[in-house]
């Protein structure tokens, strides 16, 4: 009997796992020490972390549902834009934000169904399948949209009786706007589903190894499908929140990367919910802060460097952390039967 | 043994040919026009007063269709970039933000230095401004070989970057005099001069098309590039350095997407100024794929696009519909175009084989 | 023991498939009984695969009827075989790598608490109870790319028992094995069938065949040529309706003359991709006009080797020696300059470009040079005379230039890149699984290749997973067990066993 390939060394994950919990204190005792000096902004730049990644965090699930079932999802930005722009206009001529939110969920879906379309159906190359949706969208959106549209408002923050009151904890976690709540469920749902059902348990094997799923009767094609619509649904919450929740109105290409930034946090947050999570707050802490130095202009850079700092850490997150992270085996693979 | 009847055989042949790879793309532009009818209709705007005007704006008057061949221009070199790219398997959306330094330093030369005549100050900053495209180019390249960070993400995010770099540059150390961020006027020894209506620069992008076609197919380096791009294991096995062809491929896609801005700012406006040819990048994916990733099938492609673009106010003038309809037409020319199982379905027309675009496989 | 009283459990009556342009299975009829070995042979093509996925439901058959105890069955997909009854571990294991034994097992049958909650607990408990009731060792918590190939095997059994099959189809399940695990396997068979199991069981192994089979069908271009009771069959009768003509089975040589040593390696430590140490400390030599053999199961580090002795890996300690300089840190095209021809292990992978024409592939390694290119500009012109040249000296088919080569077969495909390899100066040839999955007539050609180069005085570095062919072609056999050469036999002292010993780690 053979005792081929028993792994003789786990010690990457190990000294990964030490380095994150060394960097998890440390932004902690930073939180503290940031929280005794000054409390109000303190409160406000963490508070402004959470709902800056809200966008960041949905597309990054629109992104990893999709890819650990084995599809690549590059048009989450366009799913987005078209998402913001027609909840957008749900909320102008219904008034109703909850029915906006829908057409916005509604409405990332149905870009996801043409996503699936083309890369399960037609196999076309998914990484331009997803190029097609995000031009598709800026030209729509930019050819529909007319000035001068206005809504009744947004959707305002609501606080989460006496958990809304305790110190610091309160107004991050249980004084925010839905999609934000929403956000937050969804990730522990998106966890659960992934690793403890039947089908999250057939979702990863189908982007895995497709043909093992073939073989014990799942249909790969089904899988796919839903999970690139659903992902696409939860991409389109994403645009609702940029329009319903974060601005109010809509504007040409207002997306402005985050759809790609998403990809980056999917990836930097090792293809798990959590993961990207933690990544997304990194992010999203990043335009908090910068947002609050230039508001108190306590800085003298230009701020088109502070401008690019998403964009710069995006690209460092990807240069690091691409091909120290374990991407679904057939990501990318349009599936044949034999 | 070539004979009369050979010859013949040659030319139908031919025909054969012409037929197979440039069927798809005619088809895809038909139905990317009927769907774009259906929209305009349900927009309440009358397709067919739209496209004539269209027409009209684009081939109308000499003027017009010097137009056309101006825009065609930097399309042109977008295109190259972008299916250049595909060869070597990489995607390169980041033509945009190579775009804007080309065209940032082309003005930079144009205006910085005086005193040059023009057969040295014009062909310099054409070249210096490429060569700006091209080390923004490099980057992504090597982050992707160096670090495998997919270049479809890091081409996009050097975009953004490109823009705010660009921005500061023309409203900081290069601005002109005035409140209106732009850099100054380049020299007039620096400017690329039209022909009657015809503009120079539409030139120099049909050179740079049959060069790139001969690098790729007739030059070893081209060998290497293509090879890398179909399998990159068997490029190794070969001997071929990949890193170093990753980011020599990304390098001469920026060059042609910096040639782009290059001769936008030197033939076109003559400075550099902020909102330059947004959108650039994108264009050049569907022009690139119109092409079926064929150097020299840019050439044509780049002109239908480029006849949208300039005929779109024409159609906003006198059809009343907004020019942003033509981004819609080119996104679903995109679609149809990518999406050739539709259309070979609705003509009967083989796929050709070997020359598949495939970009998903270095994933991660 | 003749089992053909027992009642029928599988039936085939006419099966036809047709695929565009190719006639895959032609009018096939089989009867399977219940407790029964029933095997198939065939060469690569023969259309087995074809014939096993129409009885598993991968494929619908164009004409034909299939019959599963009793009843006509349409199936249209592994979902309705499963159902019925059928089980089929394939030839590339269909199992999750990064998934555990219990997880891979319930996939698709999957055990649920309410809501759509997996019930781990019970699942591995059910593996418990299935690898105990059937002697299939296996830890049900463990992960599947941590595992032994033997094993991964018995987690698809154990799969296909699971779903309650009583219809197992393997296909060519001892590829990958020992002949030691070969045979723990036919015990397993032989077990699962004394517990009224029908099996199926698909393979080109002629000897297996005569030792665990209760009958024998032959299979040739789609058609089934023949069956055979083992008791009445010999190896080169079964060869004979498999290929359908005389075949040699043996590899005809003459004795070897070695001359001076091309190849040395010393002390040689290598890491895989998941960098872990995969050879580690092989010392071996090759000299002129000698084929030394690899022989080990795939994974023991042949792989690594070959890579770091071609410049496609780095290696981390330890030295290689070509023609007395050393090149471990050389660079492929270095070491191809150096006279290295490597026929590498995964031809569709490494070998070829796939969308290039013939005439491209032909050049791959020498396209930079006179007369094919000067400076940077490239001759078309030679490259295709090169092409028309070889393709006709290697008898490619079809004998076209500017055929792409994804068209062509497995065989030919394994032809151009042989026939480029050796159509430069050549000290030292490294041939990785130079025959696997092509058919009779492309082994028998390219194994004349390999020793007439031989003859010509280069050194022969052949590494093999088909026992058989390192025995057949290596003048001396270096055996490779876990990154390690554990002992060099010469030809005359390497005999099947203690070769398969030696294979499975056991000193002999």
């Amino acid at each position: 009997m053979t005792t081929a390939a028993v792994p003789k060394a786990r010690s990457r994950g190990d000294y990964a796992k030490i380095i994150g919990l060394i960097f998890g204190v440390l932004v902690l005792i930073g939180i503290i020490y940031g929280y005794i000096t000054n409390p109000v902004t303190t409160t406000a730049v963490l508070a402004s972390t959470l709902r800056q990644s809200t966008p960041l965090v949905l597309g990054a699930l629109c992104g990893l549902i999709g890819e650990r079932s084995g599809v690549i999802n590059i048009g989450i930005e366009g799913q987005m834009l078209m998402a913001a722009f027609i909840a957008f206009l749900a909320n102008v001529y219904t008034g109703n934000l909850f029915v906006a939110v829908l057409a916005g969920f509604a409405t990332g879906a149905v870009l996801g169904a043409f996503l699936a379309f083309m890369s399960v159906t037609l196999k076309m190359d998914q990484i331009i399948g997803g190029t097609v949706i995000n031009i598709l969208a800026l030209g729509l959106t930019s050819f529909f949209y007319q000035t001068g549209l206005t809504t009744q408002g947004k959707m305002q923050p609501i606080p989460l009786g006496p958990l809304a009151d305790i110190p610091l904890i309160g107004p991050i976690f249980f004084d925010n706007p839905p999609i934000t709540y929403t956000t937050l469920i969804l990730v522990m749902l998106v966890h659960y589903v992934l690793f403890y059902t039947r089908w999250g348990l057939r979702t990863r094997a189908v982007g895995e190894h497709p043909s093992a799923a073939d073989t014990v009767g799942i249909n790969v094609f089904k899988i796919r499908y839903i999970n690139v619509i659903i992902g696409g649904g939860i991409a389109g919450l994403a645009g609702a929140y940029l329009t319903l929740e974060a601005v109010g109105s809509f504007e040409r290409a207002m997306t402005n990367g985050r759809g790609f930034v998403a990809l980056a946090v999917m990836i930097f947050g090792k293809y798990t919910p959590f993961g990207a999570w933690g990544a997304a707050l990194l992010f999203g802490f990043a335009t908090a802060l910068q947002t609050q130095l230039q508001f108190a202009g306590q800085l003298e850079i230009p701020h088109q460097f502070i401008g690019m700092l998403p964009y710069l850490l995006t690209i460092i997150v990807l240069a690091g952390f691409v091909g120290r992270t374990r991407v679904p085996s057939a990501v990318g693979k349009p599936y044949e039967k034999e | 043994m070539t004979t009369q009847t050979d010859s013949k055989a040659n030319i139908s042949q031919w025909l054969m040919v012409f037929w197979r790879s440039a069927a798809v793309p005619l088809v895809a532009v038909i139905l990317a026009l009927l769907v774009g009818a259906i929209i305009l209709l349900i927009s309440g705007a009358n397709p067919l007063a739209a496209y004539s005007a269209l027409a009209k704006g684009a081939f109308g008057t000499p003027i017009a269709f010097g137009r056309t061949l101006e825009k065609a221009t930097p399309l042109i070199l977008g295109g190259l970039a972008v299916a250049f790219a595909f060869k070597g398997g990489l995607f390169n959306i980041g033509g945009q933000g190579q775009l804007l330094v080309g065209a940032i330093v082309a003005a930079a030369v144009g205006f910085g230095i005086d005193g040059l005549p023009f057969i040295i100050h014009m062909p310099l900053a054409l070249l210096v401004g490429s060569l700006a495209g091209a080390v923004y180019g490099a980057i992504p390249g090597a982050l992707k070989a160096y670090t495998g960070a997919h270049e479809v993400i890091t081409t996009i995010m050097l975009n953004f970057i490109a823009i705010n770099l660009t921005d500061f540059m023309a409203n900081g150390p290069w601005k002109d005099e005035g409140i209106v961020a732009r850099t100054p006027a380049i020299a007039e020894a620096a400017a690329i001069p039209t022909w009657g209506n015809i503009p120079i620069g539409f030139f120099f992008a049909v050179v740079a098309a049959l060069a790139t076609w001969y690098l790729l197919y007739r030059t070893t380096i081209g060998y290497e590039i293509r090879t890398v791009g179909f399998n990159s294991n068997a490029a190794k096995y070969a001997g071929i350095g990949v890193s170093y062809t990753i980011i020599l491929t990304m390098a001469i896609s920026g060059f042609l997407a910096g040639m782009g801005g290059a001769i936008e700012t030197l033939g076109v406006v003559g400075r550099y100024q902020p909102g330059f040819n947004a959108g650039l990048g994108f264009d050049g994916i569907t022009i690139a794929l119109l092409a079926r990733t064929n150097p020299i099938g840019v050439i044509p492609a780049a002109l239908l696009v480029g006849a949208m673009q300039a005929g779109s106010s024409q159609m906003q003038f006198d059809a009343n519909v907004p020019f942003q309809i033509i981004d819609v037409i080119q996104a679903l020319i995109l679609f149809f175009v990518s999406a050739d199982m539709i259309v070979r379905w609705i003509i009967r027309v083989k796929p050709e084989e070997g020359e598949q675009v495939t970009l998903s496989t270095s994933w991660g | 023991m003749n089992k053909t009283n027992r009642p029928i459990v599988l039936e085939a009556k006419g099966l036809t498939k047709r695929f565009p342009g190719v006639l895959a299975n032609d009018n096939i009829n089989l009867k399977l009984h219940q407790g029964e070995i029933l095997a198939f042979l065939g060469e690569n093509g023969a259309g087995k695969s074809t014939l096993m996925n129409m009885l598993y439901g991968l494929y619908t058959p164009t004409e034909g009827e299939i019959w599963i105890k009793g009843e006509k069955v349409e199936m249209s997909n592994p979902g309705d075989a499963i159902d019925r009854g059928v089980g089929m571990v394939h030839q590339h294991f269909q199992l999750v790598p990064v998934m555990t034994v219990a997880e891979n097992v319930m996939l698709g049958s999957e055990i649920t608490s309410g809501g759509g909650r997996l019930n781990m607990r019970k699942a591995i408990q059910n593996v418990r109870d299935l690898s105990e009731q059937y002697g299939l060792a296996v830890d049900p918590t463990a992960v599947i790319e941590d595992l032994p190939v033997g094993t991964q095997q018995r987690v698809e059994i154990i799969k296909a028992l699971y779903r309650h099959a009583d219809i197992l189809i393997l296909d060519e399940p001892t590829a990958v094995l020992t002949p030691q695990e070969a045979n723990e396997l036919f015990r397993i068979m032989n077990d699962l069938t004394a517990q009224n199991v029908s099996i199926i069981f698909i393979t080109h192994k002629l000897k297996e065949v005569l030792s665990v089979a209760d009958r024998i069908g032959v299979l040739r271009s789609g058609q089934m040529v023949g069956t055979a009771m083992p008791e009445d069959s010999t190896e080169t009768s079964l060869a004979e309706l498999m290929v359908g003509r005389n075949v040699i089975l043996q590899v005809e040589k003459s004795p070897s003359k070695p001359k001076e040593p091309v190849l040395q390696i010393q002390n040689l430590h290598v890491r895989d991709d998941r960098g872990h140490a995969s050879v580690e400390g092989v010392d071996l030599e090759v000299r002129a006009g000698e084929i030394v053999g690899i022989a080990g199961v795939e994974g023991n580090g042949q792989r690594e080797l070959v890579e770091a002795l071609t410049g496609l890996r780095h290696a981390d300690s330890g030295k290689i020696i070509i023609d007395g300089r050393e090149i471990t840190h050389f660079n492929p095209r270095q070491i191809t300059e150096l006279g290295v021809a490597h026929i590498p292990e995964d031809r569709e992978k490494h070998g070829l470009v796939m969308p290039y024409t013939l005439s491209d592939n032909m050049v791959l390694n020498k396209y930079f040079k006179a007369p094919y290119a000067k400076g940077v500009i490239m001759h078309h012109d030679k490259i295709d005379q090169n092409g028309q040249v070889l393709v006709k000296e290697y008898d490619v088919r079809p004998p076209n230039i500017h055929a792409l080569a994804q068209n062509l077969s497995g065989g030919n495909k394994q032809k151009v890149i042989v026939a480029r390899e050796f159509s430069t100066p050549t000290k030292l040839l490294v041939a990785a699984q130079p025959t696997r999955g092509i058919d009779v007539g492309s082994i028998e050609f390219i194994h004349k290749q390999i020793v007439a180069q031989r003859d010509q005085n280069v050194a022969v570095l052949v590494v093999s997973a088909e026992l058989d062919e390192v025995l057949g072609l290596a003048d001396r056999i270096a055996v490779m067990f876990d990154g390690r050469i554990v002992k060099i036999l010469s030809a005359a002292e390497a005999t099947r066993e203690r070769v398969g010993l030696l294979m499975a780690g056991s000193e002999a």
